[in-house]
């Protein structure tokens, strides 16, 4: 068994997602602690020049069409193959619609032991985890035998050498045919519709805008801001926002310069996809709402009082 | 009547023995006073005359498919001027309700705080451990009946909002001080108390309310006490007049009743005027419904400075304040189907009278007739404020 | 068809979480364990697929302190039958259950096996992935929509930004559900009552001996809140105005 640090690199479309240069920084500090090295696992078909930019010593990359889109049985069979013959001592994965198919199953069959929803690790590197709606926190002991983690976002920031390209090396891929899962088809979201992620000013509305009626003030005050609407979960599955509009973790993660919350909670779901917002201004009546943990500043003035003075104001000061 | 054979069973059928003088329906002339009186009888389809009629044609699926039962607030409007005296509010309404619950066609917010009463006792969602948190701040320590374990002579039942909605709090904090003041010895049961379950049977939910009603009366059956009274009319109709049906007995009075009772004192111990034009909304379960309404506007007369003005529609005929058969908790369904509040239409008909003040009685009132005068033109000025603010208030405590 | 839905209690959010004194584990004194949410919504797709294919569903749940209001309520939405699994409970963690469950599953022989993609007490991965191993069937998660084509199950997979990955996988197999394709129905607690006088709750024990595969606990604590937002305050003018500060003060206007 050797000391590596292995990171499973996710990547869509010609895009490596902004966890996996989280979970590389993660291992670049696993691999101080053994003088180890950081190996990136790419899988993909003809993706190799997403090795571009890795922060790792490594990348393993494997090439096969049946690897072009995710596919949990060929995932599975590739990674068991790795992790059987190079044996790493930590097993980094993303606590995604990736990670998260693969890694119990990962653990069960090789029997690794697996700790999930990993935010960091201590200076031992033990994990820390957060569960119950990030109200509770776990350190769980490292194993010195190989072991498996999926990490959430928020524990450090997205590590990317982007003028390195570490060397490759090719790893043959077992038999990857009598797969039980198939890819139809690939989706994406409605490209006419502005891209969240890339906007400067966002309205986001959540539970607490009621109906979808009442969309139309925070429309109002985008308008007046010169900026976008968007929407936590709740307000997206009633259908009153397109998905294109969804900040949280299935959604967008976004960055503006100023995210303007109005009736939004602030569960871990949404949180960890405005972390990176330079200002955010919080709405909400209930003073314990978790947004004002996040939020630069906080309001608990009803938004249904607040938009339209507002609005006026701010057409006050523009025309004058 | 003959128990009908279960298959045969159409739901004019059951409504009929769904309440005592269900039958009556049979007697409907379709004169279309209901209807007429309905608050948002105009916004129906099927306002209650006419679904009578559909239900008489054995229609009842056409009423099932459509929505607008749920804007029926359970105001008892149509009720009280009946010729027939259809007991249309609490058979028909309520028992539509129920259909349309079983066939699962419920507003998304009403199966919200239907489940939380369920989970939590109260369909706010609050942790029931927190029910007697406002409280904490009083003093002397307001009596908590699982905690003190004495007997006390009155049970002060306190209900959801009272105990939980950060405006509505203020009011039992001011009706406790005024109980200290009168030198009562009362109790409540915090963490024990339920929802009293009224508003959750009038939204269709029967087996809720038979569920909430059985919680409370294991509280009740724990401790000694003389009498029940209650600051929500709501919970004074249930425990009054539903909870008997269960074999729930407990002598029960709203608190303008008891503090009526009391006014000789109450007298003694009224320190400040209050110069104000003060306008009294009758809470629909208190007045029209239960047929109070002298107490409360002697309590408020008997403030010096006091004018008492009345508002057009007023004693039998107020007008509801919305909150009512689950209305309290579709607002954002019924806004999206009849862009009006009735609490704005009650709103506006305070401020005509000239009045600064808007007393109320009625834990829903407040925060609703607030949240209306706040969005009216020409409202915002006007105070809202409970019976129990106003003599703590005029009491300097 | 016949379709199991293994459903977890996990501990409700509105309660204070307390630790216990040990530091190793949660405080299950005033804890209200409810439905996790998303295995919630696995029931809910999998009585939808009752509705439209005339499938067989079989409540499963491990035998949590009020486990059985929960199988009755899954049988009040129109589970056929709800069974309790009795054993060490309160201990096991997903690794544990996924293994006394699996002799359970297999026994009955489903097409398909449904449980929510998550549950907010997960710590060694969530339940689903660790039963399709143990089945040795085929997992697909983050899914929101199932339909039944001709000779497979269709599914929608769902990927951050909207991206949405159109897969089919063969049967049995084990799917990890992120949202039914409608909330969660409503149930009158008369139709539950009534149910809880009709139907009867199966138990069967399981074991999970030795089967953890989890991480050693070093310790549980709470998150240090260390930073609030500025909080601003007065009438809805002031507050107004204090916004439009903010907004100079960022450039915004």
């Amino acid at each position: 068994m050797s000391q590596d640090i292995y990171v499973l690199i996710e990547h869509n479309q010609g895009l490596v997602a902004e966890i996996s240069h989280v979970l590389l920084a993660a291992g670049n500090q696993l691999k101080a602690i053994n003088s180890s090295k950081l190996v990136a696992i790419l899988l993909g078909h003809q993706a190799q020049d997403l090795a571009q930019g890795l922060a790792a010593d490594q990348v393993l990359y494997v090439d096969h069409p049946n690897l072009k889109e995710f596919n949990q049985d060929a995932y599975l069979k590739t990674l068991a193959e790795i992790i059987n013959a190079r044996q790493p001592h930590q097993f980094l994965l993303g606590h995604t619609s990736m990670g998260s198919d693969i890694a119990g199953i990962l653990s069960i069959t090789l029997d690794l032991p697996l700790t999930s929803s990993c935010r960091l690790f201590t200076a031992d590197g033990n994990a820390v985890c957060q569960i119950c709606g990030g109200k509770i926190l776990v350190e769980v002991k490292t194993p010195a035998s190989s072991s498996l983690v999926t990490m959430i976002p928020g524990g450090y920031k997205p590590e990317i050498h982007p003028t390195d390209k570490p060397p490759v090396e090719n790893f043959t891929p077992p038999a990857l045919d009598d797969l039980r899962t198939k890819v139809i088809e690939i989706i994406q979201p409605d490209s006419n519709d502005v891209d969240i992620s890339k906007e400067p000013i966002l309205i986001a509305v959540g539970r607490g805008i009621q109906t979808q009626d009442n969309l139309e003030l925070a429309e109002k005050l985008a308008g007046a801001l010169k900026g976008v609407v968007c929407a936590s979960r709740p307000v997206v599955d009633q259908g009153w926002v397109p998905a294109t509009r969804l900040v949280g973790k299935s959604g967008k993660y976004v960055k503006p310069k100023v995210y303007f919350a109005l009736g939004i909670s602030g569960a871990p779901e949404h949180a960890e996809a405005i972390t990176n917002s330079d200002t955010i201004i919080a709405v909400n009546t209930d003073p314990k709402a978790p947004i004002f943990n996040l939020a630069t500043y906080g309001t608990e003035t009803d938004l249904f009082d607040l938009i339209d003075p507002l609005v006026e104001k701010i057409e006050q000061a523009r025309s004058g | 009547m003959p128990n009908p054979d279960p298959t045969q069973t159409s739901f004019y059928i059951k409504v009929q023995e769904s309440v005592p003088d269900g039958n009556r329906l049979r007697k409907c002339l379709q004169c279309g006073n209901c209807s007429g009186i309905c608050p948002f009888g105009y916004l129906m389809i099927y306002p209650p005359s006419r679904m009578i009629a559909e239900l008489r044609a054995d229609r009842f699926d056409k009423i099932l498919s459509t929505e607008n039962v749920w804007m029926c607030v359970s105001c008892y409007a149509c009720s009280s001027v009946c010729p027939e005296q259809i007991p249309i509010t609490q058979g028909l309404m309520a028992s539509a309700k129920e259909e349309l619950l079983l066939s699962g066609n419920v507003p998304a917010e009403l199966q919200t705080a239907l489940e939380f009463s369920q989970r939590y006792g109260n369909p706010l969602g609050e942790s029931p451990r927190k029910r007697a948190d406002w409280t904490k701040d009083l003093r002397p320590e307001v009596k908590i009946m699982g905690k003190d374990k004495q007997p006390v002579d009155v049970l002060w039942f306190v209900g959801d909002y009272a105990s939980y909605h950060p405006r509505v709090q203020k009011i039992a904090q001011a009706f406790s001080k005024i109980l200290n003041a009168l030198k009562i010895d009362f109790g409540i049961l915090g963490p024990e108390e339920y929802s009293d379950g009224d508003s959750q049977r009038l939204a269709g939910e029967k087996g809720l309310f038979e569920m909430l009603a059985e919680k409370n009366d294991q509280a009740f059956r724990k401790y000694e006490f003389k009498e029940i009274i209650t600051t929500d009319p709501h919970a004074f109709n249930a425990i009054k007049n539903e909870y008997p049906k269960l074999g729930i007995q407990y002598p029960v009075r709203h608190y303008s009743e008891f503090l009526s009772d009391h006014l000789d004192e109450i007298r003694t111990l009224l320190k400040k005027p209050i110069e104000a034009r003060v306008t009294y909304h009758d809470p629909c379960y208190l007045g029209r419904v239960n047929g109070i309404f002298q107490q409360p506007r002697a309590l408020i007369q008997a403030i010096q400075g006091v004018e008492l003005l009345e508002m057009p529609h007023n004693l039998k005929n107020s007008l509801c304040c919305g909150g009512g058969g689950g209305g309290m908790w579709m607002d954002g369904f019924q806004w999206e189907k009849a862009h009006v509040r009735l609490s704005d239409w009650r709103v506006q008909e305070a401020t005509q009278t000239g009045a600064n003040i808007l007393a109320v009685a009625c834990p829903y009132e407040t925060p609703r007739f607030e949240d209306a005068a706040k969005n009216l033109e020409g409202a915002n000025a006007l105070k809202v404020l409970d019976i129990a603010e106003l003599l703590a208030d005029a009491m300097g405590i | 068809m016949k379709i199991v839905v293994v459903i977890k209690l996990v501990p409700d959010l509105v309660e204070e979480l307390n630790i216990n004194p040990d530091g190793l584990s949660l405080d299950t004194a005033w804890m209200r364990m409810i439905i996790n949410e998303f295995d919630d919504h696995a029931l809910e797709q999998s009585i939808l697929l009752k509705e439209r294919n005339n499938a067989e569903v079989i409540a499963l749940a491990p035998g949590y302190d009020g486990v059985d209001e929960v199988l009755f309520t899954a049988i009040a939405k129109g589970a056929d039958r709800g069974i309790r699994l009795s054993g060490d409970i309160p201990n096991a963690n997903n690794h544990a259950l996924a293994h006394g469950l699996a002799p359970v599953i297999n026994a009955l022989q489903p097409d398909l096996v449904l449980t929510g993609v998550q549950a907010n007490n997960d710590l060694d991965g969530a339940i689903g992935p660790g039963l399709a191993a143990c089945l040795k069937m085929p997992f697909i998660g983050y899914v929101s929509s199932v339909s039944l084509e001709e000779k497979s199950i269709q599914v929608r997979k769902e990927f951050p930004g909207g991206v949405v990955s159109k897969m089919s996988v063969t049967t049995p197999a084990v799917l990890g559900i992120q949202a039914s394709e409608q909330p969660p129905r409503y149930v009158a607690v008369s139709k539950v009552r009534q149910v809880m006088k009709t139907a009867t709750i199966e138990e069967q024990p399981i074991s999970m001996a030795g089967n953890t595969g989890g991480f050693e606990v070093v310790k549980y604590s709470q998150p240090e809140t260390s930073t609030h937002a500025k909080m601003i305050t007065g009438d809805v003018d002031q507050v107004a105005d204090q916004l439009m500060g903010i907004f100079k003060e960022l450039g915004v206007l």
